[in-house]
């Protein structure tokens, strides 16, 4: 890895050689490690879903009465505008980085705010349907799975909104990004991470019926 | 962030971090140098390891006769639970935490570890996780009694009716420590990948810390299904969703899956950095380079995997089919060959070298005994007739306990006596830990192994009262008890005295290999005052080479003159 990088053969040349092979290797490390480590967390991150699916499918398959008493199954137009909505939003907080990395700050502060409507529609649309349906968390496991895998994931989407008002925020700090803007990068990270769970859940609950 | 100066500015060099007391007060702040956290972490956790025993003191006592005369049913099953959710929360996983803590960025040659904030909030919500385990007794009906594995259906009643339960704050104790260990692990594995100093290769990197490693990445894929498991269970208990209860037609198997998915490579998490101890301290004590070290480091990774795919051997009691228990039954024994291939490893590095018998060699090799009593009894277990048959009897006890006191608290001893003298610059008295080896050793064997014969006739686990044909091998179990609690003494005695006074030893007293003997005994704020240059593999002995290139080493008196040569291993 870096370490074969910064001094590729493990010998030593000359004392001004290691000390320029030690600055590098430490300046490149301390850039980056903040990014390796949040992808590391992301990835543990999706087992807790991905344990959730499992249920979900398990719970799925060998449960006979899967649907409450008098529900036969889900509407699925809203959430699929919901779903369009929230996918294509992982696209404008890409322009948003764009903008940010040109050191254009208007610009990524209009489609951050743009991120962020979409993503506080998407979550105005879930509760909107949260309230029209005819069942509970407590309407067996069908119930159960359904607010668990949804609530579970619109708590993210909450976390994102508020990752991204603070990155506005910071973007009026005078200088804040001139040098590195790893929050911008993890919050965008994190929102497309975000945006990948909710296709996999749509696909389960919605397309899966 | 990205300007990081070679030099530890001036004024902090000797301090354990800028602007801290330089005395045992900085032990209580909220510090982010490494070294301190670790510390914090082993002695948090070595209380909870007297709390912990104390409860099993009390179980043993009770057990020294077969009628229930000491404590009743429920507060035995209050107590084993405690003890063995304390032991396994708040001792073994905190303390290789705080060992991993404090030597994996003296071993790799970094300044800290990748997120210093980071790993201080890790720690400080080890306390939390502590009380919150402790308050259970102060609670209306006292203690989860589920056992440690906390199964559905008996994990959801809730005979108080009090939404505040035992049951309760012990969930939300392992999910804060569940958190806890993920920015743990996220943190280790950032640092092991990104801050190797130069020159070192993955080949070149300690045993230890590949263990850490292999440990740390368990962590990062199998706690998260352990804590979606707690967080539907909690869900459950407390709003009436019915994802496990039975009754309600949910299915308590699955909690089973999500438990084991995690639980079982969990062994690993522990042992993993037991076996990086002894991969270290073997070749130091015996004079000899670690045999096999490229294949004892990758059967770390080795294991981190294999152990993530045998999870269903725990429950080839519970309706398991068959097709399932055989495929788990032959994964389970492949884990035999990536350890069986460091127990090789080990024996071949003593084998003809210059032993010396201090007190971490005599854990070592006390705890790899033990590993390999535990290992074949362990084979028993995996192997689907032979558990049906001694599921859930003493059999499993005395099992675990081999594995989980005879070689990893043996290993943790070990580490703690080996870098005793790097933690605090002097030596530890050898009189008081070879009396505190010969205690747990002869008191391991005395608890653990009556507990097999009990099992094999029969005696069911987890019961306060037994038949009197087991009378006998349980009076031996409960004085090797007694033995153990008693062994802890010249412990604490040896490191609170040494730690004041002890004899001091300089930077390198055992003339080891190793990035961490470099630098100062202890290590100051930054660890090293040049960022170590690594030319050479990291068990040298014998072989006339210097491990960096820019730091001499006068502790290893082999090759004062052959420092500054150019040398590739
Ligand atoms: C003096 C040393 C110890 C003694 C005498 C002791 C004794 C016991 C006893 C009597 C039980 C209850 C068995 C049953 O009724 O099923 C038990 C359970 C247990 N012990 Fe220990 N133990 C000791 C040390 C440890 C250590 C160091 C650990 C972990 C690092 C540990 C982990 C456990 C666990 C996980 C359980 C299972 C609890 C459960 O079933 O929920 N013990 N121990
Ligand atoms: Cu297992």
């Amino acid at each position: 890895m870096t370490a074969e990088r910064a001094n590729p053969s493990g010998e030593l040349r000359n004392a001004q050689d290691v000390e320029a092979n030690v600055r590098q290797h430490q300046e490149h490390d301390a850039a980056s490690n903040s990014k390796f480590g949040f992808i590391v967390f992301l990835l543990s991150e999706s087992v807790i879903f991905l344990s959730f699916f499992t249920g979900y499918i398990v719970y799925k398959t060998t449960t006979l009465d899967w649907y409450p008493p008098g529900v036969t199954g889900l509407e699925t137009r809203d959430p699929f505008i919901n779903t369009l909505v929230l996918v294509s939003s992982s696209f404008v907080i890409y322009v948003a980085e764009r903008y940010l990395h040109d050191k254009k700050l208007w610009g990524f502060r209009l489609f951050l705010l743009i991120t962020m409507a979409m993503g506080s529609y998407f979550l105005f649309g879930q509760a909107v349907e949260w309230r029209s349906l005819p069942f509970s968390y407590q309407s067996g496991l069908f119930g159960g799975t359904f607010f668990l895998l949804t609530g579970f994931h619109g708590l993210h989407v909450l976390t994102g909104i508020l990752l991204q008002t603070l990155m506005l925020g910071r973007s009026f700090i005078p200088g804040n990004y001139d040098n590195g803007y790893f929050g911008v990068e993890a919050t965008s990270l994190f929102w497309h991470f975000v945006d990948v769970i909710w296709i996999v859940l749509y696909t389960l609950i919605y397309v899966w019926q | 962030m990205t300007n990081i100066s070679l030099e530890a500015p001036e004024a902090v060099r000797g301090q354990p971090y800028p602007g801290a007391p330089d005395n045992w007060k900085r032990f209580f702040t909220f510090s982010t140098d490494h070294k301190v956290i670790g510390i914090q972490y082993i002695v948090t956790s070595f209380f909870f390891f007297l709390i912990g025993g104390t409860l099993s003191m009390i179980m043993r006592g009770e057990l020294i006769t077969p009628d229930a005369d000491l404590v009743d049913r429920t507060v035995y099953n209050a107590l084993f639970t405690m003890h063995g959710s304390i032991m396994l929360f708040m001792w073994t996983f905190p303390v290789l935490v705080g060992l991993g803590n404090y030597l994996v960025p003296l071993m790799i040659g970094a300044r800290d570890m990748a997120f210093p904030r980071l790993n201080a909030v890790s720690f400080w919500m080890v306390p939390v996780v502590g009380i919150l385990m402790l308050a259970s007794f102060l609670v209306p009906g006292g203690p989860s009694q589920s056992g440690w594995w906390a199964y559905p259906p008996v994990s959801l009643q809730n005979p108080t009716g009090n939404l505040l339960n035992g049951q309760v704050l012990w969930i939300l104790a392992v999910a804060i420590s569940g958190v806890s260990s993920i920015m743990g692990g996220v943190n280790f594995v950032t640092t092991i990948f990104k801050m190797r100093a130069p020159g070192m290769t993955w080949f070149r990197t300690p045993a230890f810390v590949w263990s850490v490693l292999g440990a740390q990445l368990i962590q990062l894929y199998g706690l998260p299904a352990l804590t979606g498991g707690a967080v539907m269970l909690l869900l459950d208990i407390t709003i009436g969703t019915s994802f496990f209860a039975p009754e309600r037609g949910g299915n308590p198997i699955l909690y089973q899956h999500f438990f084991w998915f995690y639980s079982h490579p969990a062994v690993y998490v522990m042992v993993l950095p037991a076996f990086g101890i002894f991969s270290e301290v073997l070749p130091v004590h015996a004079r000899k380079p670690l045999f096999g070290y490229r294949v004892i480091a990758a059967s770390s990774i080795l294991i981190t995997v294999v152990s993530g795919a045998v999870w269903v051997h725990h429950m080839f009691a519970s309706a398991t089919p068959g097709w399932m228990r055989i495929l788990f039954m032959v994964t389970s024994m492949l884990v035999a060959i990536p350890s069986g291939i460091k127990v090789f490893g080990w024996v071949a590095t003593i084998w003809g070298g210059k032993i010396r018998f201090t007190t971490p060699m005599l854990f070592a090799l006390g705890g790899i005994s033990n590993w390999l009593f535990a290992g074949i009894t362990g084979i028993f277990l995996a192997s689907v007739p032979i558990d049906i048959h001694v599921n859930n009897t003493y059999f499993v006890v005395g099992h675990f306990h081999y594995v989980l006191y005879g070689a990893i608290v043996m290993g943790i001893y070990a580490a703690i006596y080996h870098w005793f003298p790097k933690m605090t610059g002097r030596m530890y008295y050898e009189g008081l830990g070879k009396l505190h080896f010969a205690l747990t050793y002869l008191g391991t064997a005395l608890t653990f192994l009556p507990m097999h014969p009990a099992g094999l006739m029969g005696m069911p686990r987890r019961v306060a009262s037994y038949d009197l044909e087991f009378a006998y091998w349980n009076v031996l179990a409960s004085i090797g008890g007694f033995l153990l609690g008693l062994s802890t003494l010249p412990f604490i005695l040896n490191m609170v005295s040494a730690w004041i006074r002890g004899e001091k030893v300089g930077n390198n007293p055992w003339r080891a290999y190793g990035l961490e003997w470099l630098t100062s005994s202890p290590p100051t704020v930054e660890n090293f005052e040049e960022t170590p240059v690594v030319v050479s593999g990291p068990y040298g002995y014998g072989r006339n080479q210097p491990l960096v290139g820019n730091i001499p080493n006068p502790g290893l008196t082999q090759f004062p003159e052959s420092l500054t040569q150019q040398q590739t291993s």
